[in-house]
């Protein structure tokens, strides 16, 4: 077996979290799974969000489980790409908008 | 998506062809040739192993379900006591025409395509219409191929409405009804002896469409859906039943069935002013192309892991077997379409069309494998769509 820290097959396991906890295991898949219903936002753009925070989190499994919840709603590539788009706006963004604290103390320590 | 998922599987293999050839070129080529045999011809024309049903039962006994990795369905089904399996009440009897068809799906559990030559005879035609007249199925359903290649269908379809079945199937690809001029007509035909037309429709888009099914196979679909809305199928409230048919694309399975459909209602209205009734999502089965496919593609254990998660009992009490009867083209029974594919012919004293005899049938348990878990996943699959 290949030595990594990220297994494919691990992600079946994600339920066994409980067996350590059973309460807050329990507490927080219901919590997951009403996250996830239908509501003022449908499920399916729940997805999408889910794919999108998936890669600005980096999380394997989440990338995997989402893409193929995508495909078993019938959400395109189209929508996906553009979804991961948001996301990576987002982290960019956020890591250029803190180029104002960088300019403000430039300004500050500089003559 | 399932041309991409194997593109992607045969470029994975390519740096292992690069180390042997050294040629990128070639490689790709290589390539290039694996997608188009893939696409243009059945398993039983490439000499596959998989066109051998004993190899597909083979592998679905294996591995996973050999080392106790994931239960067998025996194993599953009898765990809510739902062992053996025997029938309901018989309510479809379906009939499949042939195995002859104008396209080549990626994921057909048939196998069919151009270069099948099985097709069904006036001679077998005639011991179904017998059974037909006195069945007490309520619904007759035609497949194939396409069931329309047969030469006999126009003359099967007339003689079989006569016998007066509530509801009278015939599962059309769509494009063949653009595929040559001799079935332009078949909307009208349809019209006039009240086909209730089920179609496949795997997306709204072409490009998934296409991936799955041929390139081409979406425009001429929308075509042939607008024609049948032209003589009134599928408008609301008509009596012209016209369903689509929604199977995923790839190696998953497929989502909410009421969801799918308000979609494809959407979708086809807005972009082709397209009307249907009911979408039926089916998941595909783990036997032939699509089996051939979830290998090639290195899926098969993780589909058959989901189908196994997703197992719901409730739907084995209702599930298509129940309450069926499948017809091959040289008619022998089985207790579904799937195991037609996999020469699981009935359990039972009476094993053919000509010897049709519906008490006896109904007394006989249904054989099972591994397959059946995609027809016991989520909402259930049926060729009538979700059963739980």
């Amino acid at each position: 077996m290949a030595k990594t820290y990220y297994d494919p097959a691990d992600l079946r396991k994600f339920g066994k979290i409980t067996e350590w906890n059973e309460e807050l295991g329990s507490k927080f898949f219901d919590y997951y799974g009403k996250v996830f219903e239908e509501g003022a936002l449908t499920a399916r753009e729940k997805s999408l969000i889910a794919l999108a925070v998936a890669h600005t989190e980096q999380c394997p499994y989440c990338i995997d489980a989402y893409t193929k919840d995508g495909l078993q709603r019938g959400i395109t590539k189209e929508e996906m790409i553009e979804a991961l788009h948001v996301g990576a706006a987002i982290k960019s963004g956020a890591t250029l908008v803190h180029g104002v604290q960088m300019m403000n103390r430039v300004n500050k320590l500089e003559m | 998506m399932i041309v991409s998922f194997c593109k992607n599987d045969y470029k994975s293999l390519i740096p292992m062809n690069i180390g042997i050839l050294h040629n990128l070129s070639t490689a790709l080529e290589m390539t290039n040739q694996l997608n188009t045999i893939m696409s243009t011809k059945s398993l039983h024309k490439r000499e596959s192993d998989l066109a051998n049903a004993n190899r597909q039962l083979e592998l679905l006994s294996n591995g996973i379900f050999a080392n106790g990795e994931l239960p067998t369905f025996k194993d599953k089904i009898s765990e809510t006591n739902q062992f053996p399996l025997t029938p309901n009440k018989l309510e479809i009897l379906q009939i499949n025409l042939g195995y002859m068809c104008n396209q080549v799906c990626e994921h057909c559990h048939v196998d069919a395509g151009p270069d099948r030559k099985e097709i069904m005879t006036r001679e077998t035609m005639m011991q179904c219409l017998e059974v037909i007249k006195k069945t007490e199925a309520h619904t007759l359903d035609l497949t194939g191929g396409a069931p329309e290649m047969n030469p006999e269908f126009r003359w099967f379809v007339e003689e079989a409405s006569k016998a007066g079945i509530k509801d009278f199937i015939v599962r059309s690809n769509l494009t063949i009804i653009r595929a040559n001029k001799k079935y332009y007509d078949l909307p009208e035909f349809f019209k006039k002896h009240n086909v209730h037309v089920v179609s496949s429709m795997p997306h709204w888009t072409r490009g998934k469409t296409d991936k799955q099914r041929g390139e081409g196979v979406f425009d001429k679909s929308i075509k042939a859906l607008q024609e049948l809305n032209a003589v009134g199928y599928g408008i609301p409230n008509s009596d012209l039943r016209l369903d689509l048919v929604y199977n995923p694309s790839g190696a998953f399975l497929p989502g909410d069935q009421a969801s799918m459909e308000k979609e494809f209602k959407k979708a086809l209205k807005e972009d082709f002013d397209i009307q249907f009734h009911n979408l039926f999502a089916i998941t595909n089965l783990p036997i032939s192309r699509f089996l051939d496919y979830l290998i090639a593609s290195d899926n098969y254990e993780d589909y058959m892991y989901s189908l196994v998660e997703a197992y719901n009992p409730d739907a084995v009490s209702s599930v298509m077997c129940t309450n069926t009867i499948s017809v091959s083209w040289d008619g022998w029974l089985y207790d579904c379409d799937f195991n037609q594919m996999l020469e699981l012919k009935v359990a039972s004293k009476v094993k053919h069309i000509s010897d049709y005899n519906e008490e006896l049938l109904q007394n006989r348990k249904i054989i099972i494998s591994q397959h059946c878990y995609g027809c016991t996943a989520g909402a259930g699959s049926s060729c009538q769509g979700t059963v739980a």
